[in-house]
């Protein structure tokens, strides 16, 4: 520890703090553009200039210049650090007034304005007016893809994003050429970036050089309504802030969340808000003679109803998709339980978890943020980067601080992070259980060892051995200590933990979702309901009737025989839990399109036609009930801290492997879910993906 | 006190100075005009009917800033922007001025960085529905068009004092 003075006061801060960090500790405020905390020091902005004693008798960048770096005085005083005296107010408008010089007055046109650091700290520390006479300097706007839309001529050279983007995004793509005036950021020959982070350069952009090309000039930061909620894109419930203007979500935000996804989200979290406006079910359809037609809710309910009450309950089943809450899913297990329903399942995928086994056997038990403290990681048959982009950041962040040995089994793919690749096959995973490659030993001789499994790897045939397999490598290298649970299932859906925590699974004698496929396909289902799940293969269920209860026109509602019109994540207030076990709750934000209601509401009506209805009549009594049966539900934002015994019993190394080859689900990181696929944006960052766009001539 | 009285009734001195008050009134010019086919002075400052004018190559200049809906105390501005298909510039998609509840302050005229929302000297543009009273884009603009010269000679009438 070391003592200083601040502005007279004397605190005692860590040795390897910065100035700016100790003046911040002391309450003073110092203005910066360059300095990012989750970032390298640049120190080229030179805002954050303070004036010191015990130090070069000269403006000091705080930023740059730690604690240690001042001498005590003569007979020990502590060093003085001021950022109130008039040399740094001198020194700050002149650095004001340099960074000025060459940026436009085009605030008025500027979709920073309002928000901009510039903007604020010209108002704080700048001076009223310029000197200077001559013509300002004015750069040419790059190409950096279809997501960040670039002015260059507003660019003040902090080159935040070219460290974000070498840093955590681990793309080498942005850079600045040029000295002096000619300085200037750019991609390699104006090609877009290709990180699924891209996004955050927004952000992190302090004036308007780097803007969102979907958001551009459409809404200003004062007219919107901020909402804080829950991303469901993927499985890591990213903290987003949704700003929304009238009915409509105009643009999402991330909010900091240190043990979730720090300040940063994935594109297709950014940027899916296009598609909650496009390919919206706004009221309820009912097919009649091969055509599906608008109904009235009562109409959709009496189909479903005489549907329902024609067949046998152990011909209906339901199925759960990727976007789906824990309150509907709640619901929707009611009324399959009032039916005396077994045939449930929220793994349209397929995968081997089972709530049975215990919770520990299904989420990413150390925690994300967990997965710095690792020292070894094996990632089975996982893509992180397409699964969940956030969660690969952290990995990354992890291996760039320390070093991280990690090894893959599964797809070889650029994962923005150097590791050992072992193979492709359930039998590379069985060697690594068996000893007999190098990285077993590292793993062994790991002390907080992490093998993260993908969903992936745990579907098919080989689900259950691959689950088998990695606990026991858990368990074989001491995973699984009294404070360290290594063992992590990363999920890639938002709904699937949240389900599997309610139980939606078979019950006892139930056909899960391949059981289902093949008792529709030879006539033995009658009716399904399909919580917005589109991701199976409909033909099978070609002469069942389907009941499709979700927000999109996507698969499930092309297929459906009745649809009822859900909303999406922004517009209901639903719990969702992530890969972790982190039980988090969406906030709603605007109103659905149209007649369609949110899904617990929609299912609680349906229940009053189909016999009893169930015991709520509002949210809150829904979330009684769900937390009587479900306490952990109620513990929202509280890290899980389940059981590591769970795994241990799942820990027997089967006798016999089926060969089978360990790869992500996840082909198109931008459209995995309908939403997505309803998103023109995401269309177009796909078609990128996949190798370009192609554009007419105008 | 009586006998001023009483001097004052015997001269009719109350008479007097009221005929000759009424008499200076009938021989001074009349301030009453003949309205519609005659118009008082205008101040250029004169807050009346609003327009959106154009630069002198016809181009619009409003570019959706949004900085005169944010002012505006009456909340009578709504406007949608987005880039304009041509050339990508910022342009209003929508810009409506809602007359009625416009409380003709100015703000909107003194925010515009552009000098595009301008508040002109016309008012008289009394209607018979209040409908017609919702102003939208294209009759701020056809407003511009037609006042142009009043309002350019006003602004620069005033521009010495701002």
């Amino acid at each position: 520890m070391a003592n200083i003075k601040v502005d007279g006061q004397e605190i005692e801060v860590p040795d390897h703090y910065t100035l700016m960090q100790a003046c911040e500790e002391a309450g003073a405020e110092v203005p910066r553009f360059c300095y990012h905390e989750r970032l390298s020091v640049a120190g080229n902005c030179r805002m954050c200039l303070v004036e010191v004693k015990g130090g070069p008798p000269k403006p000091a960048a705080s930023c740059a210049m730690s604690v240690r770096d001042l001498r005590p005085g003569p007979n020990g005083e502590a060093p003085e650090v001021f950022t109130n005296t008039p040399m740094v107010k001198k020194a700050r408008e002149g650095v004001m007034e340099f960074l000025l010089i060459n940026h436009p007055l085009d605030c008025p046109i500027c979709d920073q304005a309002g928000e901009c650091d510039l903007q604020d700290q010209a108002m704080a520390y700048g001076v009223d007016s310029s000197r200077y006479q001559e013509n300002k300097r004015a750069v040419e706007d790059k190409y950096i893809g279809p997501l960040v839309k670039t002015i260059m001529t507003r660019c003040i050279h902090c080159t935040r994003c070219v460290r974000f983007t070498t840093e955590v995004a681990g793309i080498s793509e942005l850079g600045l050429i040029g000295r002096g005036e000619d300085a200037e950021i750019t991609t390699y020959l104006e090609q877009a970036m290709t990180s699924e982070l891209q996004g955050n350069v927004i952000d992190l952009c302090p004036v308007g050089a780097l803007t969102s090309k979907p958001y551009e000039f459409t809404a200003r930061p004062w007219e919107l309504n901020k909402t804080e909620s829950i991303d469901v894109m993927d499985a890591v419930g990213s903290n987003i802030r949704v700003d929304s203007r009238g009915r409509e979500v105009m643009r999402i935000m991330p909010r900091i969340n240190e043990a979730v996804n720090e300040e940063w989200i994935s594109d297709k979290t950014r940027f899916i808000w296009d598609g909650l406006k496009s390919q919206r079910l706004d009221k309820p359809y009912v097919k009649k003679s091969k055509k599906l037609q608008a109904a009235s809710w009562n109409d959709a309910f009496a189909a479903v109803s005489r549907a329902v009450k024609k067949t046998s309950a152990d011909k209906i089943g339901a199925i759960a998709g990727d976007l789906a809450g824990v309150e509907e899913m709640f619901a929707l297990k009611g009324i399959m339980e009032q039916l005396g329903v077994n045939n449930l399942d929220c793994r349209p995928a397929g995968s081997a978890l089972e709530p049975s086994k215990g919770r520990a056997s299904y989420i990413l038990n150390a925690g994300i943020a967990g997965i710095e403290d690792a020292d070894a990681i094996l990632i089975v048959g996982s893509n992180p980067r397409k699964e969940a982009a956030i969660v690969n950041a952290r990995i990354r962040k992890a291996w760039r601080a320390s070093g991280v040995p990690i090894a893959v089994v599964g797809d070889q793919d650029d994962l923005k992070f150097d590791y050992e690749y072992l193979g492709k096959g359930v039998e590379s995973l069985a060697a690594v259980a068996a000893g007999d490659v190098e990285f077993a030993k590292t793993l062994a001789n790991a002390e907080r060892p992490m093998i993260i499994v993908g969903e992936g790897a745990l579907t098919g045939t080989a689900g259950k051995d691959v689950l088998a397999l990695a606990s026991s490598i858990a368990k074989g290298s001491g995973a699984l200590s009294a404070d360290w649970n290594g063992f992590a299932v990363l999920h890639n859906a938002a709904a699937r933990v949240g389900g599997l925590d309610v139980g939606f699974v078979p019950a006892k004698g139930g056909l899960d979702r391949a059981g289902m496929d093949k008792a529709a396909a030879g006539g033995d289902l009658d009716v399904v309901f399909l919580l917005g799940a589109d991701d199976i293969d409909m033909e099978a269920y070609k002469d069942a009737f389907v009941v499709y209860i979700g927000s999109h026109g996507d698969v499930g509602a092309h297929a459906a025989d009745v649809i009822l019109p859900g909303v999406t994540y922004t517009e209901k207030s639903a719990t969702y839990v992530n890969t972790a076990g982190l039980v988090q709750q969406t906030t709603r934000a605007v109103f659905g399109p149209g007649d369609a209601k949110e899904d617990w509401a929609i299912l609680r009506a349906l229940s009053a036609h189909l016999g009893e209805a169930l015991p709520y009549d509002n949210l809150n009594q829904l979330r009684g009930a769900l937390y009587a049966q479900h306490p952990h539900f109620a513990d929202i934002e509280a890290p899980a801290q389940e059981d590591a015994k769970a795994i241990e019993k799942l820990a027997k190394v089967p006798a016999k492997i089926k060969k089978a080859a360990l790869s992500t689900p996840i082909n198109d990181f931008y459209l995995t879910n309908p939403i997505a696929r309803a998103s023109a944006v995401m269309a177009e960052c796909s078609q990128l993906a996949a190798g370009g766009v192609n554009e007419a001539a105008e | 006190m009586r006998a001023m009285q009483f001097l004052n009734s015997l001269l009719l001195k109350e008479f007097v100075s009221t005929f000759f008050l009424a008499m200076r009134y009938f021989f001074k010019p009349k301030p009453t005009i003949n309205y519609p086919f005659e118009k008082g002075y205008v101040s250029p400052r004169f807050r009346g009917e609003h327009a959106l004018r154009r630069y002198p190559n016809g181009e619009e200049r409003c570019i959706a800033c949004k900085l005169c809906e944010a002012i505006c105390p009456a909340q009578a501005i709504t406007i949608e922007a987005g880039p304009r298909q041509n050339d990508g510039t910022r342009r209003t998609v929508r810009y409506d001025l809602d007359m009625v509840k416009c409380i003709y302050c100015g703000f909107c005229q003194e925010a515009c960085p552009v000098d595009a929302i301008v508040e002109g000297p016309n008012f008289e543009f009394a209607t018979e529905t209040r409908e017609e009273l919702y102003f939208d884009k294209e009759k701020l603009l056809a407003n511009g068009d037609r006042w142009e010269r009043e309002i350019a000679a006003n602004l620069d009438a005033d521009a010495a004092y701002r």
